[in-house]
């Protein structure tokens, strides 16, 4: 049985463990990889400093008390006005609507996808909710202006504008709730069976196990997927730029156009700017406040992701 | 479904003490929030299709868009300009995005700090508003590194955006192979860099081919940041290089619906429905790769 | 199936192997090849198994028996290296391979596990080719020479040759347990260690699949030292040479971990065992 295979083995030194060659391909590589994880650190502060830098020369121009609470954009006049509350009641107002939307339709289909669906089912629906979370957004904002406010809105409100915060609030709520849906089912998918059958073991229906055992057990996770949606929709620039107008509006009126903090960045970036001047600051300054809300927003999100899987693995 | 009037059934005798209404009510409520989300989704397929019909033939890819005669214009410049964003973000983005879940999956230290830093940066980079990204490449890629309004800023800036996503699909992708094969590459004297790159890597390869998919599908889709980025501009020609100017598929449908005129409208809808036929084209692949390889392990 | 009162006589029909295994015991020109001396694995502050002192011998199959839970696995993957790819792990005492110290400053882990290979509990082949699963591990060691020969001598050595030779290309996920299991062997030969660590092999296989790899065993002690762990009793009694046996213990703290109760000849333990708890175990009192 003894062959050249071991005789090899056995002619080496068995006694001598050191490296027989030294690896410093394996050396480089490590430092190329570390490089590559690094980018999404340097991307953070890119961000933070491309923002940053421009907004405190904006804020030596235009007093940072002016732009928090000045009820007047008007960045384009001569002697231009730079209070961003317009702006903010404009995304709070569309982000009101989608959030109505979004959170019972969105947490709906999670609890009939986790507790209801069977495995049949729920391999349909599942890459249904996820075609819809893959529709672009600005072909969502061609909808809302094009067949919900001119085929169906005008039809109930003769008078509401063409562009008006309903219906980019209303599309964009359809467009959070796959993101609601399945970060949702996830929190309830981990919650142990243990649980649902000792509530059916008391004789509770399925409705009584979801309501009073599932969502509760969840409950974390879900209102991180709530907090992750209601970001999305703050951020959420296309449809609002289609749909809701550029008339900075400071009104809760949901039938009139209004403008957001992303379509007046938006529309103020997609013209020619120079460099230096005050509109072209003002898009980072209107970015930065942005930045801070959906920052605030995402950490408060993953905090609560963590803290829900610290419970449950 | 079934399980109550089941248990009923089972006691025999025992008459159920008012049928259970309420959860009858429950779940048909739950089933139409369901409906109501996929009929929307339905509503605008529908809808685009069939406003943008009379525009589906070869013009659309075979013109230039036109502002004065709508009626031959096409998005020749904007498919085009598509193809070389989208080619040179996954030239950007899918080494990096690979190497760094490589880097997390398989060498850092679970607990080190490093790493905690770089994944809950990167879980909140993923939560970034796109438009923030666009405030990035204006800022960084056009502006200060002077690359302008070209095909490098745009994909640069789109590499960026789908970088995070692409890190956490890989990761999970690399995730999912079983430990024992790390454990018998290992056994045998590979390196930890051996067994990543040729057992764990191909093995993981279904998962990511997914999440490459997803990442560049969304890629293909976005306009926020390319509105800062210059893709607004009217474009008549196609790029004929990475420093040249361009258009994208979304800007265009953007441009054409700023326009009132109801020959552009329709042109929107037509142009919408050649970018869903790829995007849905490219999400059915990714959702047939993950349904054939699920049960591998 | 134990009959716990009469663990002679049941050992003395199922156990042929142990005449021979007798016969080396007495030979005193054996080579060491493992030593451990008051060797401790621990995980963190955890201390899995406590105090080892045993010797491995060239050319012997050395069982390590026990309960569940005895430490008996994390010891093996201490023997080339394995336990320091889990964060937290330390080998305290020292080990020694040939009279080097497995976790001196200088030694390289990936020789290490080149020298000394390992087969584990559940048939972990590659999703690859059956020929990719055998030529990988020669072709990240920079081994030379004709890979189809190599490939066909260590599946010839593994006794798998004659069930596989017409589809080497075919996936390794197409085999059946056992012979993923002979597979697992034959890629582990191909690179040519001197020693074999064995984690439970037999664990997921069927009884013929089972009685094949112990065959094979025997065969391989030939040209290789093997070092396999089992919780089957009759296994350690058919197949090995000498047998180190473990306990589960709860130590002052509560902490349960495991400890080294007695090696020797297989032939000896079995039939005169030194240690109550031994016999306890054998005669299957408990575990």
């Amino acid at each position: 049985m003894s062959s050249t295979l071991v005789g090899s083995s056995v002619a080496g030194d068995p006694g001598s463990l050191q490296r027989t060659k030294p690896r410093y391909g394996e050396k480089v590589i490590k430092g190329i990889l570390v490089m590559a994880a690094g980018v999404s650190v340097l991307t953070t502060f890119g961000i933070v400093l491309s923002i940053l830098i421009p907004s405190i020369e904006f804020f030596s121009e235009v007093p940072i008390q002016d732009f928090l609470f000045g009820t007047e954009w008007t960045p384009l006049f001569a002697d231009g006005e730079f209070g961003v509350v317009p702006l903010v009641t404009g995304t709070l107002v569309i982000t009101g609507i989608a959030i109505v939307i979004a959170i019972p339709f969105g947490l709906g289909a999670a609890v009939y996808l986790s507790e209801f669906a069977s495995p049949r089912v729920r391999k349909t629906v599942k890459p249904t909710l996820e075609v819809l979370a893959g529709i672009p957004t600005v072909v969502f904002g061609f909808f809302a202006l094009e067949f919900l406010t001119q085929v169906v809105l005008v039809k109930i409100w003769p008078d509401i504008d063409i562009f008006n915060a309903l219906s980019a609030g209303l599309i964009m709520g359809v467009m959070i709730i796959p993101t609601i849906a399945s970060l949702s089912e996830d929190a309830m998918s981990a919650v142990p069976s243990g649980m649902r059958d000792g509530s059916y073991a008391l004789g509770s229906s399925k409705r009584q196990t979801a309501m009073f055992v599932v969502i509760p057990a969840a409950l974390s996770g879900i209102v991180a997927a709530f907090v992750l949606g209601i970001s999305r929709a703050i951020g959420e620039t296309m449809i609002v730029t289609i749909a809701a107008g550029l008339q900075p509006n400071l009104s809760f009126n949901p039938l009139e156009g209004m403008q957001t903090m992303t379509s007046y960045i938006a529309a103020a970036g997609s013209g020619d700017l120079s460099t230096g001047s005050i509109e072209y600051k003002s898009i980072f300054a209107v970015g930065l406040l942005l930045f801070i809300i959906t920052f605030f927003m995402n950490t408060i999100s993953i905090g609560l992701v963590r803290k829900f899987r610290q419970v449950y693995q | 479904m079934s399980t109550d009037t089941e248990l009923t059934d089972i006691v025999g005798g025992l008459q159920s003490k008012g049928t259970p209404v309420r959860d009858r009510i429950f779940m048909w409520a739950l089933l139409v929030t369901l409906f109501i989300a996929i009929s929307t989704l339905l509503v605008l397929i529908a809808y685009v299709t069939i406003k943008g019909w009379p525009r589906l033939d070869p013009k659309l890819w075979q013109n230039m868009p036109s502002i004065r005669r709508p009626e031959n214009a096409g998005a020749q410049s904007a498919i085009m300009g598509t193809l070389w964003v989208i080619s040179l973000t996954a030239l950007f983005a899918l080494p990096t995005g690979i190497l760094a879940a490589l880097y997390l999956e398989e060498f850092s230290h679970p607990d080190s700090k490093f790493q905690r830093f770089v994944e809950v940066n990167i879980q909140n980079l993923a939560a970034v508003p796109s438009i923030v990204y666009g405030i990035l490449g204006l800022a960084v890629f056009a502006r200060a590194m002077a690359l302008g309004q070209t095909v490098i800023t745009a994909s640069l800036t789109l590499a960026l955006l789908i970088l995070p996503v692409l890190i956490i699909s890989t990761r999970e992708a690399l995730r999912a192979v079983p430990r024992n094969i790390r454990d018998g590459s290992l056994a045998l004297g590979a390196t930890e860099w051996q067994t990543a790159w040729k057992q764990t890597l191909p093995a993981a390869t279904p998962g990511i081919a997914t999440g490459i998919i997803l990442s560049l599908s969304r890629a293909i889709g976005e306009a926020a940041p390319l509105l800062l980025l210059g893709a607004v501009t009217f474009i008549t020609f196609n790029p004929t290089g990475p420093l040249s100017g361009y258009t994208t598929l979304p800007i265009q449908i953007y441009n054409w619906t700023k326009d009132s005129r109801e020959e552009f409208q329709i042109l929107a809808a037509a142009t919408i429905v050649l970018l869903l036929v790829i995007l849905l084209l490219m999400n059915f692949t990714a959702i047939w790769i993950r349904n054939k390889t699920q049960k591998r392990w | 199936m134990t009959t716990p009162n009469q663990p002679g006589i049941r050992l003395a029909v199922s156990a042929p192997g142990m005449a021979e295994a007798s016969i080396l015991d007495s030979d005193i020109d054996k080579t060491e090849v493992f030593r451990l001396d008051d060797v401790t694995v621990r995980y963190g502050d955890y201390r899995a198994i406590r105090n080892v002192s045993l010797e491995v011998y060239k050319n012997e199959i050395t069982a390590f028996i026990g309960p569940s839970g005895c430490g008996k696995s994390t010891l093996l993957r201490s023997f080339n290296r394995m336990n320091d790819l889990i964060p937290g792990a330390r080998v305290e005492g020292t080990m020694t391979y040939h009279g080097t110290d497995l976790y001196g400053p200088k030694v390289d882990p990936i020789e290490v596990r080149r020298r000394i290979g390992m087969v584990f509990q559940k048939p972990n082949v590659f999703p690859k080719s059956i020929y990719d699963n055998i030529a990988y591990g020669p072709k990240v060691n920079g081994i030379k020479g004709k890979m189809d020969d190599l490939v066909e001598e260590s599946l010839t050595k593994a006794a798998l040759w004659d069930e596989v030779k017409d589809d080497l290309k075919k996936s390794a996920y197409a085999l059946s347990g056992g012979q993923q299991q002979r597979l697992v062997i034959a890629r582990c030969i191909a690179v040519r260690p001197e020693v074999i660590l064995m984690d439970e092999p037999c664990a997921s296989l069927d009884p013929i699949a089972t009685a094949k790899i112990e065959d094979l065993m025997k065969e391989l002690a030939v040209d290789y030292t093997i070092v396999i762990v089992t919780h089957n009793m009759q296994q350690a009694a058919r197949v090995s040479d000498r047998t180190a046996f473990f306990t589960a213990e709860v130590d002052a703290d509560e902490v349960r971990h495991g400890n080294l109760v007695e090696v020797g000849s297989t032939n000896a333990m079995f039939t005169n065992p030194r240690d109550p708890r031994t016999e306890d175990y054998i005669s299957g009192r408990f575990g």
